[in-house]
Order: C-alpha cells, then sequence, then structure tokens
C-alpha cells in the first residue's frame, strides 16, 4: 500500500500538469479541480481507512528510496498517528476550496486550479516527509503558489501584503534550513525516524538548532512576535487563500514542532520550553485583546488564529503527552473551525462588498439568517464550547500546563495557565462582541438588501457542511481523534509518564 | 437502569436538533405555522418522555433502595489523566432529574403559547431543549470533565435564549453579559476539576471523593470550584448578570433562575460535598459570599419596579440562602430549598409571563388592580409568593425553616454573622414579597401603561389555556411539596422566622394601606436609589474592569501596528536604505569603478608588505 502517499502527491501535481496542455488553454472544464482534488481526497480517505490503528505509533505506508546519494538525501514519505489527521485535514480542505470555487467562478480560473493543486502537493508533502531535506523542500514549495493566490486574486492591497507574506516567510525559512543544516552536521544523517530515535547530539548544539528551527517553525505558525505578516496576508488574500492559509498552512509550523523540534532535539526542548511557553501565552492575550479592537471581520478572524496557535505552542511547551496531544487535536480543530470562520466571513464580504464591521452594520441574522447562524455557530465553536471540536485543544493544553514535565519549572507553567485561562474568557469576549455588533440588532433601514445577493447558496452549503459536521463530531467524540494521537505521541515522549 | 438516564439526557438534545434543522424542511415551501407546529411537537414530546424517565429512575431508586445506577460508555485516553464518558446516578442525582425536567417540560407547553406569534419560536424551543439536555448531563454525569461539558454549553444556550429578541440592542448585551460573567467563573471552575482530577488520578466523579486527598489540595480545589459556582449559581460577586438576564422571554426567567441554570452550582457543591467537607475555610468563605449575597440581594429586590428584576433580586437571595445552608454543613436542607425553590420560582415567573402579557408591561408602577381580571394567577401567584415569603403552608416555609435551622445549629467562625443575615434576610423577603404581591393585584388600575414595552407582552386580554395549565400544574408542588420536610421541622426556628417574615410583610402593608398610590419603597428613604442600582457594582465592573481592558485592546492594536509591525516595517527600509547606499558606487561611471579597483590593489599590495 505504499504507492498510496506517492499517488497522493502524485495526482495533485499530475492534475496541474495536465493544465499546461494548449488544449486547456483560456478553458478549463468546471469540474477539473473538484475532480482532481477529490481524487485525492479519496486516497486521503482509502489511506485513513486502511491505516493500522492498532499501531499508530509507528511509521506506515513507508517509502523509502535513495534520491541524491551524494547528499545522502532520501525520498522518504510516511504516516503515523501524528501526521495523518493533517494529511487528511488537508485533502478535505483542499477540495471544500474547489466545492466553493465552483459556485463562484473566480476570474483566470485556469491560473488558480493550478496554482492551488501545486499548492496541495506542497501541503501533503510536508505532512508526508520523513527526510529533513525533502521536508524543507515541500515547506517552500507552498510559498510560492500561496504567494501567487494573494497577489493575482487578492483584495486591493494584495501586492504589498504578497510581498510581506513571502519575504517574511522564507526568511524564516533560511532559518529553519540554517537549523537543519546544523543537526546534519551533527548527527550525519538527515531521516527523521532515525533522528527521532535518538541523534546523539550534545545539548549546546540542540539547543543552537531548536532555537533555529524553532523559529523558522515559529513564522509560520505564527507565534508572537513573528506574527505580523498573517493579519495583512489573511486581510487580502481571497476566501480560498484564507482558508488554506489558516487551515494547513499554520499547521504545517505546529507540525513542525511535534515531527522535528520536539523529537530530534529533546534536549534543546527542555531548555527552551519556557521561552516558548511564555510567548505562547503572550500570544494568547494579545492576539484576544488585537481581536477586540479591530474593525475588520477578516482580520480579526487572522488575529484570534494568533490566539489559538498560542494554545497549540503552549500544548507543545508542556512537553507532556497530554500537552502534546492538545496541540494536535488543537491543530485539526483551529483547521476546521477557522478555515468554516474564513469560508462564512468571505461570503459576508462577498455580499456586502466590505468586512468593516461598522459598515456591515448590525442585524444580519435578520437580513442573512442562515450565514448568520453559521457565522454564530463558527464562532461559538472558536472560542473553545465543550461539545464542539476547539475546546479539547484548549482544555488540554491548559491540563498540560498545569503540570508540566518534570524538567519544567512548575509553578512558570502554572501562571501560563492561568493567563492562558484568562485567555479563554477574552476570546469568548472578542467573538461575542463581534456577534453582537455585526448579527444581532436591527438592519439599518436605508441599505436595503445587501448586494441583491441571497442567503446561502447550495454551493456555499456544501463546502460548509462537512466542516461543520466534523466540527461537532470531534467535539462529542474526541476521542476519535485522541485515539490515533495518543500513542504517536507516548512514544515520541517516551521518558514522561502519566 | 442507567438508560433511562441515557434516554432523559439525548431525547431533548435530539429534539433539538430536529427542531432546528427539521421545522422548516422544505426550506421555501414551508409555512411558518406549519414550522411552529412541528417545532412544537419536537419540543413537548421529548421533554415529556425525558420526564418520565426522569421520574421513573427517581421512583425505582426510592422503592428498589439502590444507592445508584451508574454506566460508562468509554475512556478517552489523554496521555495524562483520562476521561471517562459515564453517568452515574445517585440519590441526588436523581431527584434533581426530576427537579429539572418537570420545570422544562411546564416551560416547553408554556411558551407554546406565550409565544404563539413568534417568528423565531422553532429555534427558542429548541435552544430549551438543548439547554434542559445539558443540564441533565450535568446531572447526571459521573465525570467531571462530562459535567463541564454540560455545565458550558449551558451557558451558551442561557446566551441564545437571554439573546433571543436580538433586534433589541440592550437583550444583545445582557447576553453578553451572562456568557462572559459566567465563563469568568468557569475557568476557576476547569481548574478545580484540574486540581481534582490530576491529585486523585482521575476526574470520576466517584474516584475522587473516594480519594485521601491532602488538605491543602482539598481547600485550593474546592476555591476554585467556588468560582464557577458563584458564576452559575449568580452569587456575590459574580451575580450581575443575572437580573440584566431579565431581558429574555419570561418563560426562560423561570427555566433559567428556577430550576435549571442557577440551580446548578448549588447542585454541584450538593454533588461533590464530601469534598467540600473536607475543607472548612472554603464553607467558611462560601458562608461569608452567601450572607453578603443574601440580604443585599433581598434589599435590591425592595427598590425594584420591574416586576421581574424584583423575581430575579430574589432568586440571587434565594440561592444565597442554599449556599448558606450548604456552608453551614446541611445539604440536605439546601437541597430540599432548592427543590421547593424551582418549583415556586419557575410559578412565581411563569406567572409573571401572564401578568406582562396582560399588562402589556414589566413595571409593576403600570399595573394594580389585577386580581379581578387574572383570577387564577392571582391565586397561584399569592401561592408562590406566600413561599417565598416562607409562609406556611406553603412549600418554602418548610424549606427555609429546614434552612435556617441549620445554620443555628453550625458552628464555623461567621455562623452568627451568617445567621444574622438570614433573619434579616427572612424579613426582608416578607416585605418585598408583599410589596409585588400588593402593587400588582390590589388597588386600582393604574393609567399610563404602554402597549408594548420591554417585554413582547401584547396586552392581549385572553391568556391561552397552554399558558395557564403550566401554572396550576406548578402551584400543587409549589404549595404542598414542603409536607414532605414536615417531620424535620423545628417549631421553634420556625415561629421565629415566620414572625419575623410577616413582620417585613405587615411593614409593607401598613405603609401601603396609608397611600396605595405610593410605592412602599418610599421606606427606604436614602437609600433607595443604591438598593435599586444594586449598590453600583455594575458600574464599579464597567470601570475597574470593561474599561481597562478595551483600552488595553485598542493600546495593544496600536502597539501591534507601530512597535511590532514597525519593526518589521522598519526592517525593511532599512534593507532598501542600505542598498541603496551601495547602489552609489553602481553608477556606471567605468572611472569610479577603476579608481575604486586600484585603490583596492594598492591596500591589498600595502596591507602585504605591513603585515607580511
Amino acid at each position: 500500500m505504499s504507492w498510496i502517499l506517492i499517488a497522493m502527491l502524485a495526482v495533485p501535481l499530475l492534475g496541474a500538469a495536465a493544465l499546461l496542455l494548449p488544449r486547456f488553454a483560456g478553458r478549463v472544464p468546471r469540474g477539473y479541480g473538484l475532480a482532481v482534488s477529490g481524487a485525492t481526497l479519496a486516497l486521503a480517505v482509502v489511506a485513513a481507512v486502511g491505516f493500522d490503528y492498532g499501531h499508530a505509533a509507528r511509521m506506515q505506508f513507508e517509502t523509502d528510496v535513495s534520491w541524491i546519494p551524494g547528499l545522502a538525501l532520501r525520498f522518504h514519505l510516511g504516516v503515523d498517528g501524528i501526521s495523518l489527521p493533517l494529511v487528511v485535514l488537508t485533502a478535505v480542505l483542499t477540495f471544500l476550496c474547489f466545492v466553493h470555487l465552483a459556485g463562484r467562478p473566480p476570474s483566470r480560473p485556469r491560473a488558480l486550479v493550478f496554482t492551488l493543486l501545486v499548492l496541495e502537493t506542497g501541503m501533503i508533502g510536508t505532512f508526508l516527509a520523513l527526510d529533513l531535506l525533502l521536508f524543507f523542500v515541500f515547506f517552500e514549495v507552498v510559498l510560492v503558489p500561496m504567494y501567487f493566490v494573494i497577489a493575482i486574486w487578492g483584495g486591493p492591497g494584495r501586492r504589498a501584503a504578497a510581498v510581506k507574506f513571502i519575504l517574511y516567510t522564507l526568511l524564516g525559512s533560511a532559518v529553519l534550513l540554517l537549523g537543519v543544516l546544523v543537526v546534519w552536521s551533527q548527527a550525519g544523517t538527515l531521516d527523521m525516524v532515525a533522528l527521532a530515535r535518538g541523534s546523539g547530539i550534545a545539548r549546546s548544539a540542540q539547543i543552537v538548532a531548536f532555537l533555529a528551527i524553532g523559529a523558522g517553525l515559529a513564522v509560520k505558525a505564527p507565534m508572537w512576535p513573528l506574527h505580523t505578516w498573517l493579519p495583512d496576508a489573511h486581510t487580502e488574500a481571497p476566501t480560498v487563500g484564507s482558508v488554506l492559509l489558516a487551515g494547513v498552512l499554520l499547521k504545517m509550523g505546529t507540525y513542525g514542532f511535534a515531527r522535528i523540534a520536539i523529537p530530534i532535539l529533546p534536549e534543546g526542548a527542555a531548555a527552551l520550553a519556557p521561552w516558548l511557553g511564555a510567548f505562547a501565552v503572550i500570544g494568547i492575550i494579545y492576539g484576544s485583546l488585537a481581536c477586540l479592537a479591530q474593525r475588520d471581520l477578516k482580520r480579526m478572524i487572522a488575529y484570534s488564529s494568533v490566539g489559538h496557535m498560542g494554545f497549540v505552542l503552549l500544548g507543545f511547551a508542556t512537553l507532556t503527552p497530554v500537552g502534546v496531544n492538545a496541540a494536535l487535536f488543537g491543530n485539526v480543530a483551529h483547521g476546521l473551525i477557522t478555515g468554516l470562520l474564513f469560508f462564512v466571513a468571505g461570503a459576508v464580504k462577498d455580499r456586502y462588498g466590505t468586512a468593516d464591521m461598522a459598515r456591515l452594520g448590525g442585524g444580519m441574522l435578520g437580513r442573512l439568517p442562515y450565514i448568520g447562524s453559521l457565522l454564530t455557530f463558527a464562532c461559538v465553536a472558536s472560542l473553545g464550547l465543550p461539545g464542539l471540536a476547539g475546546f479539547w485543544g484548549e482544555m488540554l493544553a491548559l491540563f498540560g500546563a498545569f503540570r508540566p514535565a518534570a524538567e519544567l519549572s512548575r509553578p512558570l507553567f502554572l501562571t501560563f495557565m492561568v493567563v492562558g485561562g484568562l485567555g479563554t474568557v477574552l476570546t469568548a469576549a472578542y467573538f461575542l462582541r463581534m456577534l453582537s455588533r455585526v448579527t444581532h440588532g436591527r438592519p439599518a433601514a436605508s441599505e436595503g438588501p445587501p448586494g441583491g445577493l441571497g442567503d446561502v447558496t447550495a454551493y456555499e452549503l456544501a463546502a460548509w457542511v462537512p466542516l461543520v459536521v466534523l466540527t461537532v463530531l470531534f467535539g462529542l467524540w474526541p476521542k476519535a481523534l485522541l485515539a490515533i494521537t495518543t500513542p504517536a505521541v507516548q512514544a515520541m515522549l517516551p521518558g514522561v509518564g502519566t | 437502569m442507567i438508560v433511562l438516564a441515557v434516554l432523559a439526557i439525548l431525547l431533548p438534545f435530539a429534539g433539538a436538533a430536529a427542531g432546528l434543522l427539521g421545522s422548516r424542511i422544505p426550506r421555501r415551501r414551508t409555512p411558518v405555522c406549519t414550522a411552529r407546529r412541528r417545532a412544537a411537537w419536537f419540543a413537548v414530546l421529548p421533554v415529556a418522555i425525558s420526564a418520565v424517565a426522569a421520574v421513573w429512575l427517581a421512583a425505582w431508586q426510592a422503592i428498589s433502595g439502590e444507592t445508584g445506577a451508574a454506566g460508562t460508555l468509554a475512556d478517552i485516553e489523554t496521555g495524562s489523566v483520562p476521561i471517562s464518558v459515564g453517568l452515574q446516578v445517585g440519590e441526588l442525582s436523581a431527584l434533581t432529574g426530576v427537579l429539572v425536567t418537570v420545570v422544562a417540560l411546564a416551560v416547553q407547553v408554556y411558551s407554546v403559547g406565550y409565544m404563539r406569534d413568534e417568528p423565531r419560536y422553532p429555534s427558542y424551543s429548541s435552544f430549551i431543549s438543548l439547554f434542559t439536555s445539558a443540564m441533565l448531563l450535568v446531572v447526571y454525569a459521573g465525570d467531571l470533565i462530562v459535567l463541564y461539558v454540560g455545565w458550558e454549553i449551558m451557558g451558551l444556550c442561557s446566551y441564545l435564549l437571554i439573546g433571543h429578541w436580538w433586534e433589541d440592542r440592550a437583550n444583545s448585551r445582557a447576553a453578553v453579559k451572562a456568557f462572559l460573567v459566567t465563563r469568568l467563573g468557569d475557568v476557576g471552575f476547569l481548574f478545580g476539576i484540574f486540581t481534582l482530577g490530576l491529585s486523585a488520578g482521575s476526574f470520576r466523579i466517584d474516584d475522587v471523593l473516594a480519594a485521601d486527598l491532602p488538605k491543602g489540595t482539598l481547600v485550593a480545589a474546592t476555591l476554585l470550584l467556588l468560582a464557577g459556582v458563584a458564576g452559575k449559581s449568580a452569587q456575590v460577586p459574580l451575580h450581575t448578570w443575572l437580573p440584566d438576564a431579565m431581558a429574555g422571554p419570561t418563560p426562560i426567567s423561570a427555566l433559567i433562575h428556577a430550576a435549571t441554570m442557577v440551580a446548578a452550582g448549588i447542585f454541584v457543591v450538593a454533588r461533590l460535598y464530601p469534598a467540600f467537607l473536607a475543607a472548612q475555610p472554603t464553607l467558611d468563605v462560601l458562608g461569608v459570599l452567601a450572607a453578603v449575597g443574601m440580604l443585599g440581594a433581598a434589599l435590591a429586590a425592595l427598590a425594584q419596579d420591574d416586576l421581574k428584576r424584583v423575581l430575579a433580586y430574589s432568586t440571587i437571595s434565594q440561592l444565597a440562602l442554599m449556599a448558606a445552608a450548604l456552608a453551614a454543613g446541611s445539604e440536605h436542607a439546601a437541597i430540599f430549598h432548592l427543590v421547593t425553590h424551582g418549583a415556586f420560582k419557575a410559578l412565581l415567573f411563569l406567572c409573571a409571563g401572564v401578568v406582562i402579557h396582560h399588562a402589556g408591561s414589566n413595571l409593576m408602577s403600570h399595573m394594580g388592580g389585577l386580581r379581578t381580571p387574572l383570577p387564577v394567577t392571582f391565586w397561584a401567584m399569592t401561592i408562590g409568593f406566600a413561599a417565598l415569603a416562607g409562609l406556611p403552608p406553603a412549600s418554602g416555609f418548610f424549606s427555609k425553616d429546614a434552612v435556617i435551622a441549620a445554620i443555628e445549629r453550625s458552628h464555623g467562625p461567621a455562623q452568627l454573622f451568617l445567621y444574622g443575615c438570614a433573619l434579616v434576610t427572612v424579613g426582608v423577603t416578607g416585605a418585598y414579597s408583599a410589596r409585588a404581591w400588593l402593587r400588582t393585584f390590589f388597588g386600582s388600575r393604574r393609567v399610563g401603561a404602554p402597549s408594548h414595552a420591554g417585554d413582547h407582552g401584547h396586552g392581549r386580554p385572553a391568556v391561552p389555556r397552554s399558558m395557564l395549565w403550566p401554572v396550576v400544574l406548578l402551584a400543587v408542588p409549589a404549595l404542598l411539596l414542603g409536607f414532605a420536610g414536615v417531620r424535620e421541622l423545628d417549631w421553634e426556628s420556625a415561629a421565629i422566622s415566620v414572625v419575623i417574615a410577616l413582620l417585613g410583610a405587615g411593614v409593607v402593608y401598613a405603609l401601603w394601606r396609608s397611600s396605595p398610590e405610593q410605592d412602599p419603597a418610599r421606606m427606604l428613604g436614602p437609600f433607595r436609589v443604591p438598593c435599586e442600582r444594586a449598590f453600583y457594582l455594575d458600574a464599579v465592573y464597567d470601570r475597574l474592569v470593561v474599561r481597562p481592558v478595551l483600552r488595553l485592546a485598542r493600546g495593544v492594536v496600536r502597539a501591534d501596528d507601530r512597535v511590532v509591525d514597525g519593526a518589521v516595517r522598519g526592517s525593511g527600509r532599512a534593507a532598501v536604505g542600505l542598498s541603496g547606499l551601495l547602489r552609489l558606487a553602481q553608477n556606471g561611471n567605468a572611472q569610479l569603478y577603476v579608481t575604486g579597483l586600484l585603490a583596492g590593489v594598492l591596500l591589498i599590495a600595502v596591507g602585504v608588505v605591513v603585515l607580511g
């Protein structure tokens, strides 16, 4: 079954390559992107079904062939309990983006389909790669198509936002590459599985490498204070760009912590975890406060990602199985919920022509009851209501901070926990304030029906309902996800008991 | 038997889902009345079956003498302490479950009539169903995390229901306030759960109570839990959301302020009572908070003009009485009062709904003389007020006596303070009950009542039958439920409290008698305005918390733009500036390049000579 991972990479890549054929010039069949990403999703589902859940800690469907022998590079792919949920999430979100596009054909469709398919290849590849340099290659492949998505299909300030996005993240990647090189020079291999078994790197080198790799990943996550590319990129990006940016791209940063930084550099992680935790909780409070004073809906959701990723990073910083579990759960939940939020915010922007809260006025529940209700649902899920997916990641992250790994200072992490707990109140505050301003109240009488557009369309519903269903499912039955990640996490942190 | 509990929880949940999703299918071709009828069925039927299941469960436990039913669906590994998804129904849970389902059923039936012109009835009734389901989850939960899930979903439902008429900004604000204040307490509650769970190595309530925990841990954990209890049960200092929550439809007030959400806090303390008993400092804190809360809220109730706000403050005061019983070491008295209060307060709110529906206003200054047009409501509400004031033979007499007797017998450091406050509160309660009763039903009908104000009443004379039936139905337990505790009655303390209550009522009656048109609240004199504004606590919170946070938020946005992003942009500008400097050298002047080259060669040559 090892072909399945290669197929998951090959299908979108070949799908994109086929678009270069002259017969697609000028006109691309409407369902093309849908079909290709649907095939990828089907492969991801097959992989998830065929996955051996009894051994979720083991790499499965592995492919390991020599790639560039001179550099000892290997083309090494595989999934385990940590990466499988993210791979499926990526396939789902990309497919739903194409569903969204089917209902709202963009300008220059061929270019956009091409770009998104290349993007999908890069995203899935990042989660599948088991060789550090291969990981880095996929990590970088993602940036270019995302740059074009923002720069071509974005809003009025798209050029500046796209340039900021690519320069900032490239800078982060450069630091990441330095860290990878440190690991290579010290351990002599780039194979993640071998490195995770014990790299034998000296403590000082581990700290340097963790600092470099962590900084590179933190830009992507994004961690405060390296987040300022995010609000601009989100505000200007088109809906599909925002969804994939928030839903998948941010996860690549946090996934790197779970796959590279913590297992390969445990001593470096232990030394720097207090700093990671501190930046994480500052991000939680800072992001929430920034949201509270935000005027633009999409910008607010972007800042909320800073806060939510703060919880994910706090989970990692505890270096406990429960904390890492929380981080992985939070990753998936944030992908689903923030994806939904950006879809809905995009729909609002399409109808009102603006995402500025003051100009949206109030009374959305009266004018567009379905969209208003779905916005309420997404916000409630995002503020971490138990029974919906957002809760478990936050709750378990705080629980992890309640008793961090033995080598970390407990009073410090208790402080982090309390600050994070206050962050959940602030998170609720800004979402409810926004809902109160936008969905409640009477619509301004003079404006009439907005934009001549009706309530939710069938395509939009088709793109959103799966996210709603998954949010409720993981919220009511967190075991569905925790059962996959727990064995892998416990294998990753062997020294730590319960 | 645990299947019954599962059924009781899942049926309203399914009803909520069906009501939300199924009422209007197909979307465009379903007339509003069809959707309403369907939603009414989805609302009433499941909760009726739930009520039967809850009663059956309680009866089975009472008859068979079994100590409890339990069942675990699954254990969820978290990497640390596992979460066990399970239910556990003991005597306390079974009793509370009956209270919750019966009141919820009454509210659902009542709402069919009360909300009959409401286009958004399907979502309204679905949220009530969800609320019921969440409360039952709290009541029957066998695991602290499962309990917390239900606990928070209740918070959401109260937000959605208080903000049901969201067109009005004030309702929206009240809803947000209710959610945020309770959520603030819930953070402490969650940390309390962490403390208990981690120390006991399990989140299962049985394991936590059985574990031998050090006293320090218990005190810390129970104090943290108390934060959540204060939020949900509207105790000082987190009570400020409850009076504002009156913005919601009246049946919601009955549901939230009688049977469910506010009862949850008291219930949880009783459920975890062994842990609280082992932590005496927590009980002392609870006692002081309860003493302050009961008297303050009773005084605030005496000065309100809005009938629903009178009832809201009386709820805070009565809940504080229950908390006082818990602090005094008698969970039995607390639960007894919880149950009777659930019955008579639900009755009072539903009657208030009828009165408001008829008068078209919430304000008592617009009411008066309603005894003649609303005879059934008058008698029902008389029972309710008698129970509230603790007059025999209504249920409140027995349960309040149990509480007072428990406080009298307790031995805490704050016992005397608590006992004194409780007795004064009994008197004030008698006073405000009499005031509300007299001003609503007696005297002459005051003029100037607007046709549509505040609540959603329409000034219709005819009261729908579906509104009267639940009122009559609830009047029976409100009157008779107390006799369950007749054997434990402490006649001496009962006589004292009845005398004090009658004294309070008598003062108000004398004042009212002297001039029926004037508000007896004038006896408060200069304290009237502070009481009416609930001692300005809202303004204090606004000044101390809300505004600083908003200012801080604006500061963060400014700093983010200027400092954090400013550094990023600055580095970009610096790079461009530096490259501008470098560009000066690349000006296309060949002479300059050759000069530079020669200078370089010269420097290297000199360097080689000097250093070599």
